[in-house]
């Protein structure tokens, strides 16, 4: 046999193997370069907001666990009729989606509400556990596809008060710059109990999360997700989305509750190189051009049950108001009092980290269309033509500082 | 004083206990030496202790380890585990009847299996009828799996976690073997029960063959009916080394159920080539396999669940040192290194057109001792690089572990 060390004269060599494993396992053990680093804070979307206490860490802990690593099977209450197993399907290290996760909204045209309901709306579910047919669109529907958004600082656009919201709106467009926001007033289910400051309007509440604004706080989206999404019927949802029949929950109140905590204490994005000339630049073209008018740089939140999110300036670039966005983005589908042609500003906060979400390259606008940064700017129209065409009128230089600076929130 | 004197007890009927051991009566059984042996042999290959003249013999393995574990940066801290506490019982029945089983307690008690529990019949060597509790032989390493033959504590990724190692199943086959100088054939078919439907439809968000066996019930009735088909072929050279064939497959849904039919048969098919060699001069043994998967979804099923799968993983061991150490006649310290690869999901996306990814590549350097061929303590190095479904930028994980595994 070929051995490195034969047997002779080397009587100490079991002493000195020894040793050298000894120092090897030492080595090893406290080697930490043989470990992988923790990621960079700004180089991840996930992780909590700094500044919790212990319980809301416990609480952001179970809820990071039901919404990455629960996956659903038939036995636990998945579908019969579902878009994605878990909550981490659609969003992967709690980013963006692809389009692989995208949903399908169908069968509203105006404010008049959905009329095809009775025929698997609002939601597709284009998938089935086994021995089930999965939906396909109802002829006549108009419809929508929907990329998941990013769930990183929602806590913070939840906090948002609505007063300051309805500030930013000029539906009217009182000020004649083009710019129209205004919210999305929809009816609110009854397990939702608005927060204090609410302001109401004909009995509907200002929608903030969702593509059209359809969800008014993070409890909501996160029932609607479970039940239209995976199939799952809590106490607030209990109507199953294939039987249409109230069934018995599939999850626990306290699991959705902890889900909301999770998703109410992720931390904001946290952006690159803020100070860097380029970025710097890129971000007054972006003001200039008037981008900022609904991608608002800052908003603030008001007051919050979560300490760490409470009173708290943060810089989302959205003002989670409605906007039209012209004919290209118009699919004829919408939600609550929307116009079909009017999108609720999606914040920017996040977007240079989408492509590792993506799966290493960009879906972006609502349905995940544009497949570059620079595509997304020249779809826009209606409130944004203006500032579509002063993008398209850059030089070469501006427009990459521009890029840059978006590439680094 | 209660303790002393239940010491004093304990220490006096041990000490009288062992004055009366007789050397005759635990012995190594003899072996046949003049066999060429298989991986399709593992089952027998493995040291037992017969009792008197009793025609049962025991044996079985130990394995436990520590691990510091840390991925992306984050670990859980140290942590010891008793991975496996395994008993084999065999018995000659008579000259050409023979009984084996292996009970394997996993994890403390937390799974609790019989992985063969088979009684083999030789008609001629090129004919062997085998019946019970069998392990399918796909691959190699579903059959030839104990602890104490291996210089990592983990088992191969793509053995466990894409084909179900360990793999047993009630049923019947045949078996055989033909010498021919240097050269082996050998054979092995079996009919079992089979798969289900949890492969497409379980918590690891994956076509996962494993999920199976988390039914009981398989050991009792087939999940719908249609045996699942297990053959190898294998050729051995003495010189050479060994090469593998082997064919796994068969329905794995509830296609009809009180007679009335709720879907097509889907098939799942697994196909594997093992081989293991010695390189001459170096004494580099190098052992590995690959598989591929290939499973008939509906249509319109969520690509989360991979239609097909392919993975293994290849060793490479190295002795370093062979000489008397710390009083063991038969040391060997080896340096070795497994190279692994899985893919859980070979296909693109229906929407992109894009890789579907959902797969790992890992590298485990290793140090093993064997102070006897029985008894190998080893340390191991860890480093995975997983992509999720959509091929984000990969989990990175990294693990210590120091263990030991050794027959008894």
């Amino acid at each position: 046999m070929y051995v490195l060390f034969e047997q002779g004269n080397m009587e100490k060599i079991p002493i000195r193997i020894a040793c050298v494993l000894l120092v090897l396992i030492t080595g090893i053990a406290a080697c930490d370069k043989l470990m992988p680093g923790v990621p960079a804070d700004d180089s991840i979307l996930d992780g909590p907001v700094e500044g919790l206490s212990p319980e809301q860490s416990a609480q952001f802990i179970r809820g990071d666990f039901a919404f990455n690593d629960e996956i659903f099977t038939p036995e636990t209450g998945l579908g019969p009729l579902f878009v994605a197993t878990s909550c981490g399907t659609c969003h992967a290290g709690d980013g963006k989606g692809h389009p692989f996760t995208t949903l399908t909204r169908f069968g509203q045209k105006d404010s008049t509400g959905n009329q095809f309901l009775g025929h698997g709306g609002p939601q597709l579910q284009q998938r089935a556990i086994i021995n089930y047919q999965p939906e396909s669109l109802p002829e006549g529907a108009t419809f929508s596809r929907f990329t998941p958004p990013a769930n990183t600082g929602l806590g913070f656009l939840n906090a948002v008060s609505d007063a300051d919201l309805l500030a930013l709106a000029d539906p009217d467009d009182a000020d004649g710059d083009g710019i129209s926001g205004r919210p999305n007033w929809i009816h609110v289910p009854a397990y939702i109990q608005p927060k204090p400051g609410s302001i109401t309007r004909a009995n509907k509440y200002i929608g903030r999360f969702g593509k059209k604004a359809a969800a008014h706080d993070l409890l909501h989206q996160t029932v609607l997700a479970y039940n239209q999404d995976i199939g799952i019927c809590s106490s607030y949802e209990p109507y199953d989305t294939y039987h249409h029949q109230e069934i018995d929950p599939e999850i626990s109140n306290q699991t959705v509750l902890d889900v909301v905590a999770y998703l109410a204490m992720l931390k904001a994005p946290i952006q690159r190189d803020p100070q860097h000339p380029e970025v710097q630049a890129g971000k007054k073209i972006f003001i200039d051009l008037g981008c900022g008018k609904c991608h608002t740089p800052e908003l603030k939140t008001g007051t919050s049950p979560i300490a760490a999110l409470s009173q708290k300036t943060f810089a989302p670039y959205s003002d989670l108001l409605m906007h039209d966005m012209g004919p290209d983005l118009d699919d004829g589908y919408t939600e609550g009092s929307a116009a079909t042609a009017e999108w609720r500003t999606p914040p920017l906060w996040g977007l240079g980290l989408s492509k590792k979400a993506q799966g290493g390259q960009y879906f972006l606008l609502h349905d995940g269309r544009a497949q570059s940064i620079e595509t997304a700017i020249t779809a826009h129209g209606g409130e944004a033509a203006a500032s579509r065409s002063a993008f398209i009128a850059l030089d070469a230089t501006s427009k990459a500082r521009l890029l840059k600076f978006l590439e680094s929130l | 004083m209660k303790n002393f004197l239940i010491a004093t007890t304990i220490f006096l009927i041990t000490s009288k206990a062992k004055a009366q051991i007789d050397p005759e009566l635990l012995r190594n059984p003899q072996t046949k030496t003049d066999s060429v042996r298989m991986n399709m042999d593992a089952v027998y290959s493995r040291p037992f202790m017969q009792l008197g003249k009793l025609p049962v013999a025991l044996g079985g393995y130990i394995e436990a380890n520590y691990q510091y574990l840390n991925e992306n940066g984050v670990s859980e801290g140290h942590q010891f585990q008793m991975r496996r506490l395994t008993f084999f019982v065999s018995s000659t029945i008579s000259k050409r009847i023979k009984f084996l089983t292996e009970i394997e307690f996993e994890d403390g008690t937390k799974e609790i299996n019989i992985e063969f529990a088979s009684v083999d019949l030789e008609i001629v060597p090129l004919l062997n009828l085998r019946g019970g509790v069998v392990m399918n032989p796909i691959g190699a390493f579903n059959q030839n799996h104990d602890g104490p033959k291996w210089e990592f504590v983990d088992r191969p990724i793509a053995a466990t976690q894409m084909l179900p190692a360990t793999w047993s199943n009630v049923g019947f086959g045949i078996y055989g073997k033909k010498y021919n100088k240097n050269w082996v054939y050998g054979y092995e078919l079996y009919l079992t029960n089979g798969f289900d439907d949890k492969i497409i439809s379980n918590s690891e968000n994956r076509t996962f063959l494993p999920a199976t066996k988390m039914n009981r019930d398989r050991f009792e009735e087939s999940f719908n009916g249609i045996p699942l088909f297990t053959g190898k072929v294998a050729i051995k050279n003495r010189k050479i080394g060994e090469l593998g064939i082997s064919y796994m497959g068969g329905v794995y849904n509830k296609f009809r159920d009180e007679g009335i039919t709720l879907d097509k048969k889907r098939k799942l098919n697994v196909f594997a080539v093992d081989f293991n060699s010695t390189l001459p001069r170096l004494n580099t043994v190098i052992t590995g396999e690959w598989a591929w998967v290939n499973v008939d979804m509906p249509d319109n099923y969520t690509e989360q669940f991979g239609r097909k799968q392919q993975g293994g993983f290849v060793d490479f061991v190295q002795p370093v040192v062979k000489r008397p150490m710390f009083g063991f006649e038969q040391a060997v310290l080896n340096a070795a290194l497994r190279v692994e690869y899985v893919d859980w999901n070979k296909g693109t996306f229906k929407s992109t057109g894009g890789n579907i990814a959902d797969d790992l590549f890992s590298l485990v350097p290793a140090i093993s001792w064997r102070p006897t061929p029985q008894t190998v303590f080893r340390i191991n190095y860890r480093y995975n690089w997983q992509h999720d479904l959509l091929g984000n930028p990969p989990s990175h994980l990294a693990a210590f572990q120091v263990g030991f595994s050794t027959y008894f």
